[in-house]
């Protein structure tokens, strides 16, 4: 595997998560396309670790570590976002994301 | 100082004064709601005043010093009423000496017996209980002023009793004529103060004091070193215009008669013990600063006024007018007695005035109290219903008339030698001579008309209507014990003659207790002596011929009906006329002092109106304009910049509201819209 079609694979992933959340009238679909992006990040991450091993070389878990990491955060993100959305759907009936809009005026 | 004088009676002297005056606070603030809506209050505190004043003056005259004079300044005694001014203002304190303390004492029981009389005359009476506190004030007024030792206080107790009579003057303010006469009084009275005040004022700027007893010294070494200069002149006269305001002389007398729309009483008491013999009072206090033409002055407008007044009250026929004018004629009297030299006299004659004049009055409300009315026509034989009113009015009539052994008898006996001396000084003009010569026909005009008010209204037969009479009885004892006890003082006031063998020809006792000890007085010797001695025995034969042939007139007019006094009138038509319309004195005034004085308010209130009105207009029309103005510039050009700032700040703010929407990926959308650009920008750098 060359890093040329990894790149390829995560940015059709970047693309197609920017496109869920900007696009996807249900807030669940736009956590998933986060998720998406942040996948995308990820294996970036780790593809970027792997070409700069040096050759025959033990590969250096930098890029490894903040994959971890995004996980991490991806999870917690994950754990908040669904709380406010299910406070969301159980206040105002719905998951769409342009409906509760109490605020702008 | 005086041995037998200490502080407690200077306590004593001091709350002869402040007694009424606390009555009167106590009276006009709580009377209405105590018993007897609290008549008792002040009549009590007169009463304790008259006994305090009896006790004080007996033991001043028992000496029998006429020299006596505590002055409580000697004693430390004084009220420094402005603190830190003591020599400039004059604290005020007490000057007790033989002529303060008769007249003390006689203020202070006639005073009682009014409060007395009042309460019957005055029962029922709306405004009853004020009607008290201002008698009580009034009364303090009087009391105040002949114990001042200052012309400060003085004055502030002459004003006191101004305002007082202005207030008992228009009791029955619902009256029209009552609020007028209470307003006339007030105001003619008030040229006489203004005149008064100036006088003070000229004493003071030359002489730097207002004590009486300082005053004295200072004029007499003035006069000695300076003679009488203009100022000091200047300064009598305008005292003297005081004098004239409150004891009503001519050409000030008009408020004296219209005063009479006060109830009785409150006459009673303007007329006899306070008020008018206040300028009496006054004249005699100033005379050592009466310069020998001031004095000349002073005994013709005395004596003028005297057979002035007396002339108009022989014409009247209201019982109370005729009383009026004949308290107007007698003080004349004694003013022209101060005038003419006779200080004694003109004082005594106050003293014995102030009692049988007081003894009239309030015989004459029982009177008007018995038939309601005033009109002597109208009357007649209330000898019968009215014993007691009778007598005591018989016998103040007597001693007015000068009938011998009554008390006027014998000060008017004294103000008639006093004058005939004057006129037979040698060196006398005709001018000094025009005061004797008014008196004795006055004194005459004085018996007649006083009988003739006897006579219309206790004799004969009743002429009003037959049930006025059916009604009319005496009055109560309230009202009768006062005019018994003012009656008794007509008769002895003068002299207690039953006691003296000598009973015509020897001195009264005021003459020999308190005459000498006047400032002012001079003991006639060698010539003079002489002359006075002749004139005291020539005016007694006059006087008692003259008091003689008066009575006998008016029993020859009104008792027998041996001349018809409606004949009489008839053939003097005009100058009955003339005369009973008080010689137009009234209309004069109304038609010159009045009219212009009405004129040129007018005037003035014209100018007030046009030119100080428009001025002001004019001021307030400019000042609107400029103001007009400002608003325009304040409401175009300083809110029209505030405006547009607001209006650039709105539209601003409206123009970022398009992307501020709320929707989260709109935003993420600008986001990444942004990053393509910075990355489009990126790459082409």
């Amino acid at each position: 595997m060359n890093l040329g079609s990894t790149l390829a694979v995560a940015a059709t992933l970047f693309v197609i998560g920017l496109a869920m959340m900007v696009a996807r009238r249900n807030l669940l679909y736009v956590l998933m396309g986060i998720e998406l992006v942040l996948n995308a990040a990820n294996l970036n991450f780790v593809a970027f670790a792997r070409y700069a091993a040096p050759a025959g070389g033990e590969a250096m878990l930098r890029g490894h570590m903040f994959a971890m990491i995004v996980i991490l955060l991806a999870v917690a993100e994950a754990a908040v976002a669904l709380a406010i959305v299910l406070n969301i759907h159980s206040l105002f009936d719905t998951v769409r994301p342009e409906e509760p809009d109490r605020l702008r005026e | 100082m005086h041995a037998d004088f200490d502080t407690a009676d200077l306590w004593r002297l001091a709350a002869i004064p402040l007694l009424p005056l606390l009555a009167f606070f106590v009276q006009a603030l709580f009377g209405r709601f105590g018993p007897r809506k609290g008549d008792w209050i002040p009549t009590l505190a007169m009463f304790v005043a008259a006994v305090l004043a009896l006790y004080e003056g007996g033991k001043a005259l028992a000496a029998g010093d006429p020299a006596f004079q505590v002055l409580s300044e000697k004693y430390g005694f004084v009220f420094d009423w402005i603190p830190g001014t003591t020599g400039v203002t004059g604290a005020i304190g007490i000057l007790y000496d033989p002529l303060s303390a008769v007249m003390t004492a006689a203020v202070a029981v006639i005073s009682f017996l009014i409060h007395l009389f009042s309460i019957g005359y005055m029962q029922g009476d709306r405004r009853y209980a004020s009607y008290f506190a201002h008698l009580s004030l009034f009364s303090f007024g009087m009391l105040g002023l002949v114990l001042s030792d200052n012309f400060l206080s003085f004055f502030i107790c002459w004003e006191v009793m101004g305002f007082c009579s202005y207030l008992l003057i228009g009791h029955f303010g619902e009256k029209p004529s009552a609020a007028a006469a209470s307003k006339k009084a007030f105001l003619t009275t008030r040229l006489g103060d203004v005149a008064l005040f100036l006088g003070i004022a000229i004493l003071w700027t030359k002489f730097r004091t207002f004590e009486f007893v300082g005053l004295y010294e200072a004029v007499q070494v003035h006069v000695a070193a300076e003679g009488w200069t203009a100022d000091l002149v200047l300064a009598g006269l305008l005292l003297f215009g005081g004098a004239v305001g409150k004891s009503a002389q001519f050409p000030l007398h008009v408020w004296l008669p219209d005063a009479m729309e006060g109830p009785t009483p409150v006459s009673a008491m303007i007329h006899a013990a306070t008020m008018v013999a206040a300028g009496v009072y006054l004249t005699g206090r100033s005379l050592p600063f009466l310069s020998p033409e001031v004095r000349l002055t002073v005994a013709v407008v005395g004596s003028f006024t005297a057979i002035f007044a007396a002339s108009i009250g022989i014409c009247q026929t209201d019982i109370k007018k005729v009383l009026a004018y004949s308290t107007i004629s007698q003080l004349g009297f004694m003013i022209a007695a101060i005038g003419a030299g006779g200080i004694a006299a003109g004082l005594f004659h106050m003293v014995t005035h102030a009692a049988f004049k007081a003894c009239l009055f309030l015989g004459s409300g029982s009177v008007i109290h018995a038939v309601h009315g005033q009109e002597m026509p109208e009357m007649g034989g209330l000898r019968k219903k009215m014993p007691i009113t009778y007598a005591t009015m018989l016998v103040s009539t007597l001693a007015i008339a000068g009938v011998p052994l009554f008390s006027g008898f014998y000060s008017k006996d004294a103000i008639l030698a006093s004058s005939l001396a004057y006129g037979m000084e040698p060196g006398a003009g005709w001018i000094h001579r025009l005061p004797a010569i008014f008196l004795f026909v006055a004194a005459g005009m004085t018996a007649f008309y006083m009988f003739r008010l006897v006579l219309l209204t206790f004799h004969g037969s009743f002429r009003g209507e037959y049930l006025r009479y059916e009604h009319a009885h005496e009055s109560p004892p309230v009202m009768t014990i006062p005019l018994i006890v003012l009656g008794a003082l007509a008769v002895f006031g003068g002299s207690v003659w039953i006691l003296n063998a000598d009973f015509l020809g020897h001195h009264p006792w005021f003459l020999t207790a308190v005459g000498p000890g006047l400032a002012g007085f001079v003991e006639p010797a060698g010539e003079a002596k002489a002359i006075h001695d002749e004139a005291h025995g020539l005016a007694m034969k006059l006087s008692v011929g003259i008091a003689s042939l008066g009575i006998l007139l008016a029993f020859a007019f009104y008792q027998w009906k041996t001349f018809s006094a409606e004949a009489w009138a008839r053939r003097w038509g005009a100058v009955h006329r003339w005369v009973k319309n008080k010689y137009y004195v009234d209309e004069f005034y109304e038609a010159t002092v009045v009219r212009i004085t009405t004129g040129a308010s007018l005037a003035m209130r014209a100018f007030d109106n046009g030119i100080v009105d428009g001025l002001v207009n004019l001021c307030g029309w400019i000042g609107r304009l400029l103001a007009a103005v400002a608003g325009a510039w304040d409401r175009i050009v300083v809110d029209g910049l505030v405006n547009l700032l607001g209006h650039v700040t709105q539209g601003f703010g409206a123009f970022a509201r398009l992307f501020q929407t709320g929707r989260i990926q709109q935003y993420v959308a600008f986001a990444i819209a942004g990053a393509v650009l910075v990355a489009a920008v990126a790459l082409m750098a």
